[in-house]
Formats: structure tokens, C-alpha cells, sequence
């Protein structure tokens, strides 16, 4: 007597080990050409920057490469410079940030109300986000320069300053110039995402809140705070990773000085490597950079996290 | 033309389980109508005989040959989307011509098949315009024209008909019809409409949960439904179900009622069951006598045609539906007959049909 | 209620204006002293518009300076930057919106994350890699950088075109008789077409700004491009301010003829990795 299994179910799937394979690579072989170019041209030389940060490497010196161990982070807890350039990092990244939200929420909420040549005054009031960084860096040093510029005569005639001077190269005030010049280009990306976060709110909402009897501020408190809240706060934080990083502005307008006073720390590792040709200690000062900015992201996190789970 | 079988198909998406086991054969220029309410797997069972979904295990076979493998472009089959997927950037014309441009045909060809389709699907001057030009009931005639240029071996629609409004639903589907009928193909067309299906199939299908439920000509599956399921989907308005348990040799209501078993259905002492009758089976008589029952109406609905009569009965909201009008007023008493041979009873613990 | 009203109307109109002010101010200021022959420039102080206007200091730049090889070496790099970045990007892009499958989540973190780390940080390393290749002081070394560092914004930035795409209309090729790749190429492309102009021109712009890694990298006049030979100028000749600003407003006008381009698409742009600043 023979035994006949039960007919097993024909299997789904009898391609080739070569056509699964296939199937299987497809999506890498699209995405192969980035993440190569990611790897090799971004993220090779990030690991290379890293280990220099522990080496001696000067591009003027053939006999610089050795490895130092901790000695430029030792060089950097003595390092007056470093320590201002903290401090100045922290000034110029959160009054840019604050500044540039409140002047962009402003403008899309400006801009959010329907009149006659909106589109007009929205392309003019979005074109200093086009003006390529180094030309805005230079036309406000232009503009703060009291031979060709207009703000000096404007700040004497205020009784702002006591005399016609370029506000760059007082020390007291140099930050400010940097910090004018990034408001002006920075306030289109605000203005840009808040308004088009404005422009998803759905509009019977407002209706609703004025039948039931809201006025303006309070439709303004219960219903466009929450809904650009979420927006808000994301592109609040990518910005300000953003601008701790942005040294164009500073590098072309005051390049640092005067008397380091506009110097932030990616600045400082610009003039540490393009200047001094120092890459050892550059790329330690950008290491520390790195751990930073990854604790303020780590910290954000964090912070995001207590807050929804006390909600 | 071609047959369709569909072996022991079992499909998941990552963990989650979405077709069980699905048995089927569609013979050579039947239309088979995939039913069922959304979420239940017809799409993906669909988009799996058109290739667009991996088989996760089973097997389908145009014309005997097994297609597993075998890419879409090579299964020689066409398909109309509910979202039409008009390529946008080409004139309809040229939306129509593309599968045949593809293949290399010759363009007098290709002209003569577009100008045949067009012709048949009243395109005509429509052919130079690009699908943002055109209305809903045009956009959906050029997505049945581009199915047809080709003489495919089988045609699958995935719910073409739900962007439409009524009226050009109606006017759509007997379309659908006659042209099925004029051209004899193959054709497997999902809907969630159990109307849809009973006007247009051969065969239905129903579906719930990944699992075929029910297959039968459209008036079995009104006749004869298989379960509790297939019941209440088929039919509108839906179905009427009582629950109760077989007590000496009739079936007694959660309410205390009793409802005589039908002939030909054994029932055991206790048994839970669940009596099914369809609103149009349920007659209005004009006295009390044996066998009716006595329910105060609650709330009447005229559909124009019909009416559907809400009475509170036997511990329900039970539906009548009668061509009378004015066979029933609000708050009046109304007497209420129930055929035997109407009743449909299902096992409350299967929910299969008894008998 | 109605003077309310009117008086709501005439602030707000009055801040628009004031914004457009800000915002076209220095461009204005740019443009004035540009044409402001060099001896009005001092006597006539800050007037809004010279008495007497002239193009001498454009003829100067275009003719007696390098700025006209800047200019095209510039060029050059952004639109090779932008046409390979766009290509790229496309192709993963696409991968990212039309394929499940595992590693992608590992994709998107790993271009997230090179958003987040300071770019400058790869200027020495950047150096030393290059230069034994022979890509420093070369224009084919830049295109080469900038390329990796748009990639990551523009992959997510193609990505949301192709999102914007109905999956229907390949299934729908691919049903017609064409394979992925042609449904891609024949159906896909030609309606990102918008999408991927969008991208050439966030990508030009975001090459022809780029200062850092140019300064760093090109040292001959060669191959400098325009924010470097500016720059230099700048501090060499500090007090030609004319010819300055005239190599300016060249400088800006590719920048702005994109930003036309781009303009319909700015909050994808910007939400797409919200890098570019
Ligand atoms: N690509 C997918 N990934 C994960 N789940 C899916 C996918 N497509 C469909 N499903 C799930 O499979 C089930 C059946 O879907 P579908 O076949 O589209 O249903 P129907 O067409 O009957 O409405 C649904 O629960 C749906 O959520
Ligand atoms: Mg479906």
C-alpha cells in the first residue's frame, strides 16, 4: 500500500534565485549613485575629519601627521579664543533664530490675508532667500560702511551713534552687522513655511469660532497657535542647527573680527584651516562642534519626548 | 480570450494576513464580479492576477499556463483603475494607443484599432483632447477604450464605476454590460456595490475578510445566501435577522415570539439560530389570524417606487418594503404576514445557512 | 466698526510696504551705487539716486577685469552640479517613493544626518583627499563636492514630486506593456517634469552661493568662481565700490532668474530637509 501525501499548495513564488536577486537590487541600483557619493564624499572625509582631531596635521609642514592623542583638546580648554567664540555662537544663532521666526511669522501672517498684488509683494518680500549668501553678507557690509552706505548717516541722524561710523568695526556693535544681514535673508524661510502651514489650516475652523463668539485674538490664541505649533517648533530647531553652522555671513562681512568679538566657532575652524592651514586643530574645534550640536539634538528629543508623554 | 484559475492564493503584506487561501476558476469569457465590503482583499486579489502584487503563496493560471513569474507587461490581460490612471501628458488618442506603441504594432494598425474602440465607446471627437479636458463619465469611457484597443485575454476593473455620480453609474454599467456581451471577454470586476454586482455578472463573488464567502449566479446568492453574511450584504434594503433558538419544534425570539420552522429544516432542541427574511418578503395582511403578528408602525420611508415600513417587531427594528402606498401611517397598528418558504435560517454559531 | 476696519486695512497694507521696503532696500542700494559714477560717489553721500547715471563701472568688469571667467567659471560649476545632482537624485528619489524595502529607513537617516553635522568640518579632510587626486584648483573637484552635498536635499526634494504622482499611472504603463524603467521614463519623468526644473534650479542656486569650499579648495585665478573672485577683490581693490557692486548685481542675476523658476515651488523646497537656507 502507498501513501499519498495531501496535495501541498503550489508555492507562490518560483523565480530563479537570479531573478529574486534582481527584484531584491532593484531599489539599490536607483539609489546606489547617492549613496555612494554620500559615502565617499561626505562621510569618508567626516570619519577622516575626526581622526584628525587627534593628529598633528599642518598642510605647511611634511613632517606634521603624528598622532598627538588629546593634546589640541587640551590646546582648546586653555584656548581664550575658542571659549569666545562659545559665547558668541550661542549670541549670534539664538538672536538670528528669534529674530528671524518673529519677523517671518509676521510677514506670513501679513501675507495670509487676501489684497490686491499679493503675489507681487509675496515674490518681493521671498527674494532675499535668492540672493546668494556671500553677495548678502556683502551688500550689507556695503550698507554699514559710511562711505557708500546709508545706515551710518541714518544711525547719526537718530542720535543712535555719535558719529557716522561702520558699526562692523566697533566691537561693542560688530555682531549686529552679521546678525542684520542674516534677519534680512533669513526671514523668507520662516515667512515661507509658516505661511504655508497657515494656508493648511482649514478655513470653516475660523468660521466656526466666530459664530460661537471669538474675536480675533482669541481665534488667533485657539486656533492658529495649535495648528502652527507643530511647524513651529521643527523648523525652530533645524534652523537654529542650521545657523550655529552658518559662517558665510561672518567669514565675508567681519571675518571674525574685529578683536575675534564676531567670531563663531564654524567660522573659527574656517580661519583655523584656510588661514593657519592648522587641520589638526580645526578639526578638533569642529569635533566638539559635532558633540554639541548632537547634544542640543539629543536634548530636543529628549525634551519633545517629556512633553508628549505628560500631554 | 482566456480562462483564469486561481489555486489555494494566500497573500500578506509584511505579518498582516489579507487573502486566506482563495480557490477560483473563471472560465473563458465569463464575468465574474468580486464583491465585498472594502478592506476585504478584492483589490489585492485583483492586482495579484494582474501581476502588481507579489503571490504569497498559490498559484494563478491564464489559460492553463501558470503566471506567478511572469511580469504584467507579458500577461496580456488590461485593467481599468477606479482613479482611471488617464496618463496625463497624452491626448486620448495617444493614452489609447500607447499599450499598442509598446508593442511594436504598426501604425496603421494601431490607428485602425484606436478609431474601432473610439468608435464603439462614442470617443471620437474627444481623441485629441488630454484627460484634464474631459468630464468624469468621459475620463472613465477613455479608460474602457484604452482597456479594449488591444483585445487583451482578460479584462480587470477595480471599482471603475465609484467616481461617478448615479446617474452616470447607471448609464455606465449597462454599458459595461452590452459591451461585455459584444465582445465576450474574460472579465473580473470589483466592486463594493452588491447592485453593481447583480446587474453585471455571470458569476458573483463574494468576499469578507480575505475569504471567499459565497459563489453563485446573482439570483443564488439572493436566493440562497450561504451565510449570514453574504445575506445582509446582498440585498437592499438589507435583510431583516431575528435572533431566537429552536423550542419544541418552532423558533422562539429573544422577545418571546415564535416563528414556525420552515419546511425541510431540522433543527436541533435549543439550537441557536438566526431567521433571515428580506423587507420585500415580508407581506402586510389585512387582519389579524394565525401566523401574523400584530406591530405598530414607527416609521415610513417612500422611496418613490416602494416604501420601506419600520416596525417594531419580534424585538427589532424590522423593515417591510411595499409597492402599496399608504398601506401603513405612523403610530397605526399593522398586521404582518412571514412565509415559510421565504425564511432563511442560519446557525447562530457558524452563521452558515440551515437547509 | 467700518473706521476700525478701514484703519486695519491702511496698517496693514502700510507693514506690507515696509516689509517689500526691507527686503528690496539693499538690492536697491546695490543697483544705485553701481551706477553711480565714481565721482558723484563721495560728493553726492547718500542720496537715493545718483544725478548723473552711468554704466561705466559694468563696462569696466566686463572688459578689464577677470569677472567675465568667474562668471562662466560659475556657471559651469552650478549647472554641472545642478544637471548631475538633479539626475541622481531623481533616480533615489524615485526609489524612495515608489519601492518597500528594508535598508530605506537606514537611507533616509543616513541623509538626514548629513544635514545635521557642520559642513565646514570637512574642509581640512576635504583638502587632503583632493589634492593628491589633482581636484584641488580645479573646477571638475568642486562640482564634484557640491554634488555630494546638495544630493541629500534633492533626493528628499524629488522624492516629494514623485509622491505627488499617482502609483496607478505605472501600474497602468507596466498593465500597457511597459517595464518599470520605461513606465519611469515615459510616464513619470515627463510629469516631474515641473519637479525636476524646481530641483535644477534649488541646486544651481544653492552651487552658485557656496563660498567656504571654494575659498578652501581654488587658489589660481584659473578656476575661481564668482563669490571668490568677489571676495578677493573685495579686499584687494576696497575702494572701487562701483565696480564692486556692478560684479554684484551680475553676480545676482542668475540668482534671481532661478528664483523665478523656483518660485512656485518654494515651501516643497524648503520642507524637502529644510536645508538650503
Ligand atoms: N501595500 C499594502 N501594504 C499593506 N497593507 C495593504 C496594502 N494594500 C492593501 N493592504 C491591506 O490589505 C487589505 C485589503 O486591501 P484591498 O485589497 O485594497 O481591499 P478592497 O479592495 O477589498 O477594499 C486592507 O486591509 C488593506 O489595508
Ligand atoms: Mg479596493
Amino acid at each position: 500500500m502507498t501513501f499519498y501525501p495531501a496535495a501541498a499548495p503550489p508555492d507562490g513564488d518560483r523565480r530563479t534565485a537570479k531573478q529574486k536577486i534582481a527584484a531584491y537590487l532593484e531599489p539599490w541600483l536607483y539609489s546606489a549613485p547617492v549613496l555612494i557619493l554620500i559615502v565617499a564624499i561626505m562621510l569618508v572625509p567626516l570619519a577622516l575629519g575626526i581622526s584628525y582631531a587627534f593628529r598633528d596635521i599642518r598642510l605647511l609642514n611634511p613632517f606634521s601627521g603624528a598622532f598627538v592623542g588629546l593634546k589640541h583638546f587640551r590646546e582648546l580648554a586653555g584656548d581664550g579664543a575658542f571659549r569666545g567664540a562659545l559665547v558668541n555662537t550661542l549670541w549670534w544663532t539664538f538672536s538670528s533664530v528669534i529674530l528671524q521666526f518673529l519677523f517671518g511669522l509676521i510677514l506670513a501672517l501679513l501675507l495670509n490675508r487676501p489684497f490686491r498684488g499679493r503675489a507681487l509683494a509675496q515674490a518681493l518680500c521671498f527674494l532675499p532667500w535668492a540672493v546668494p549668501s556671500f553677495l548678502s553678507g556683502l551688500d550689507w557690509a556695503w550698507m554699514f560702511n559710511p562711505v557708500v552706505g546709508p545706515i551710518p548717516h541714518w544711525l547719526y541722524a537718530l542720535g543712535i551713534l555719535s558719529e557716522p561710523s561702520n558699526i562692523l568695526s566697533d566691537p561693542e556693535t560688530a555682531m549686529w552687522g552679521p546678525i542684520v544681514a542674516n534677519v534680512w535673508w533669513g526671514i523668507p524661510f520662516f515667512a515661507i513655511t509658516m505661511l504655508a502651514a497657515l494656508q493648511a489650516i482649514p478655513k470653516d475652523l475660523y468660521e466656526a469660532a466666530e459664530i460661537d463668539g471669538a474675536g480675533p485674538i482669541e481665534r488667533f490664541r485657539s486656533i492658529t497657535v495649535p495648528f502652527l505649533a507643530p511647524t513651529m517648533a521643527i523648523s525652530i530647531l533645524l534652523r537654529t542647527v542650521w545657523i550655529a553652522n552658518f559662517a558665510d555671513l561672518i567669514i565675508v562681512m567681519t571675518n571674525g573680527g574685529p578683536a575675534d568679538r564676531t567670531q563663531i566657532v564654524a567660522s573659527y575652524i574656517f580661519t583655523q584651516a584656510f588661514r593657519r592651514l592648522d587641520f589638526g586643530y580645526a578639526s578638533a574645534i569642529a569635533l566638539v562642534l559635532l558633540v554639541l550640536l548632537l547634544a542640543y539634538s539629543m536634548l530636543i528629543v529628549v525634551l519633545r519626548q517629556t512633553m508628549l508623554t505628560r500631554h | 480570450m482566456a480562462s483564469i484559475t486561481i489555486q489555494s492564493i494566500t497573500k500578506t503584506f509584511g505579518t498582516v494576513p489579507v487573502l486566506h487561501d482563495i480557490d477560483l476558476s473563471i472560465a473563458d469569457g465569463e464575468f465574474v464580479v468580486l464583491v465585498g465590503p472594502s478592506g476585504c482583499g478584492k483589490s489585492t486579489l485583483l492586482r495579484m492576477i494582474a501581476g502588481l502584487e507579489d503571490i504569497t503563496g498559490g498559484e494563478i493560471r491564464i489559460d492553463g499556463r501558470r503566471i506567478n513569474e511572469v511580469a504584467p507587461k507579458d500577461r496580456d490581460i488590461a485593467m481599468v483603475f477606479q482613479s482611471y490612471a488617464l496618463y496625463p501628458h497624452m491626448t486620448v488618442a495617444d493614452n489609447m494607443s500607447y499599450s499598442l506603441k509598446l508593442r511594436k504594432t504598426a501604425r496603421e494598425r494601431i490607428a485602425e484599432a484606436v478609431g474601432a474602440a473610439a468608435g464603439k465607446l462614442g470617443l471620437d471627437p474627444l481623441l485629441e483632447r488630454r484627460p484634464k479636458a474631459l468630464s468624469g463619465g468621459q475620463r472613465q469611457r477613455v479608460a474602457m477604450g484604452r482597456a479594449i484597443v488591444r483585445h487583451p485575454k482578460a479584462f480587470l476593473f477595480d471599482e471603475p464605476l465609484s467616481n461617478l455620480d448615479a446617474r452616470l453609474r447607471e448609464q455606465m454599467r449597462a454599458e459595461i454590460k452590452r459591451l461585455h456581451k459584444a465582445i465576450g471577454a474574460t472579465s473580473v470586476y470589483v466592486t463594493h456595490d452588491q447592485i453593481e454586482a447583480m446587474t453585471l455578472a455571470d458569476r458573483i463573488v463574494a468576499m469578507h475578510g480575505g475569504i471567499i464567502q459565497q459563489v453563485g449566479n446573482p439570483l443564488d446568492l439572493y436566493d440562497r445566501p450561504a451565510n449570514l453574511f453574504v445575506a445582509g450584504f446582498i440585498g437592499s434594503p438589507a435583510m431583516n435577522f431575528v435572533d431566537g433558538h429552536c423550542r419544541s419544534g418552532a423558533i422562539e425570539t429573544d422577545d418571546g415570539s415564535r416563528i414556525a420552522v420552515p419546511g425541510g429544516i431540522d433543527l436541533a432542541e435549543g439550537q441557536a439560530v438566526t431567521v433571515g427574511i428580506r423587507p420585500e418578503h415580508v407581506r402586510i395582511v389585512a387582519g389579524s389570524g394565525a401566523g401574523s403578528y400584530t406591530a405598530r408602525v414607527d416609521l415610513v420611508e417612500p422611496t418613490g417606487f416602494g416604501t420601506i415600513v419600520h416596525v417594531r417587531l419580534l424585538g427589532q427594528d424590522l423593515k417591510i418594503y411595499t409597492l402599496e402606498r399608504g398601506a401603513a401611517e405612523v403610530g397605526e397598528p399593522l398586521h404582518i404576514a412571514l412565509d415559510g418558504d421565504r425564511l432563511h435560517v442560519f446557525d447562530r454559531e457558524t452563521t452558515n445557512r440551515i437547509g | 466698526m467700518t473706521r476700525k476696519r478701514i484703519v486695519l486695512t491702511v496698517l496693514h497694507r502700510l507693514a506690507i510696504l515696509a516689509y517689500v521696503a526691507f527686503a528690496l532696500f539693499p538690492l536697491f542700494w546695490l543697483l544705485k551705487v553701481s551706477v553711480t559714477p565714481t565721482s558723484l560717489l563721495y560728493t553726492e553721500g547718500i542720496r537715493l539716486w545718483p544725478s548723473r547715471a552711468s554704466l561705466e563701472h559694468y563696462a569696466f568688469v566686463l572688459t578689464h577685469s577677470s569677472f567675465p571667467t568667474f562668471f562662466l567659471n560659475s556657471t559651469i560649476v552650478s549647472a554641472s552640479t545642478a544637471v548631475i545632482v538633479t539626475i541622481v537624485a531623481a533616480l533615489a528619489g524615485y526609489a524612495m517613493s515608489r519601492f518597500v524595502f528594508r535598508g530605506k529607513y537606514w537611507i533616509v537617516g543616513l541623509l538626514l544626518l548629513t544635514q545635521m553635522f557642520p559642513l565646514v568640518m570637512l574642509i581640512a579632510p576635504m583638502f587632503k583627499m583632493l589634492s593628491p587626486l589633482g581636484l584641488t584648483n580645479s573646477l571638475t573637484g568642486l562640482v564634484i563636492v557640491y554634488v555630494a552635498f546638495n544630493v541629500p536635499f534633492a533626493t528628499f526634494l524629488m522624492q516629494s514630486f514623485f509622491d505627488g504622482i499617482p502609483k496607478d499611472l505605472e501600474d497602468a504603463a507596466m498593465i500597457d506593456g511597459a517595464t518599470r524603467f520605461t513606465a519611469f521614463r515615459q510616464i513619470i519623468l515627463p510629469l516631474t517634469l515641473p519637479g525636476i526644473a524646481a530641483t535644477l534650479g534649488f541646486v544651481f542656486t544653492a552651487a552658485w552661493s557656496e563660498l567656504l569650499f571654494a575659498l578652501m579648495l581654488i587658489s589660481g585665478n584659473q578656476a575661481t568662481t564668482f563669490p571668490v573672485g568677489l571676495l578677493s577683490f573685495v579686499s584687494k581693490f576696497s575702494v572701487d565700490f562701483g565696480q564692486m557692486m556692478a560684479a554684484g548685481v551680475l553676480a545676482l542675476i542668475p540668482a534671481c532668474l532661478f528664483f523665478l523658476l523656483i518660485q512656485r515651488y518654494l515651501v516643497q523646497g524648503l520642507t524637502a530637509g529644510a536645508v538650503k537656507g
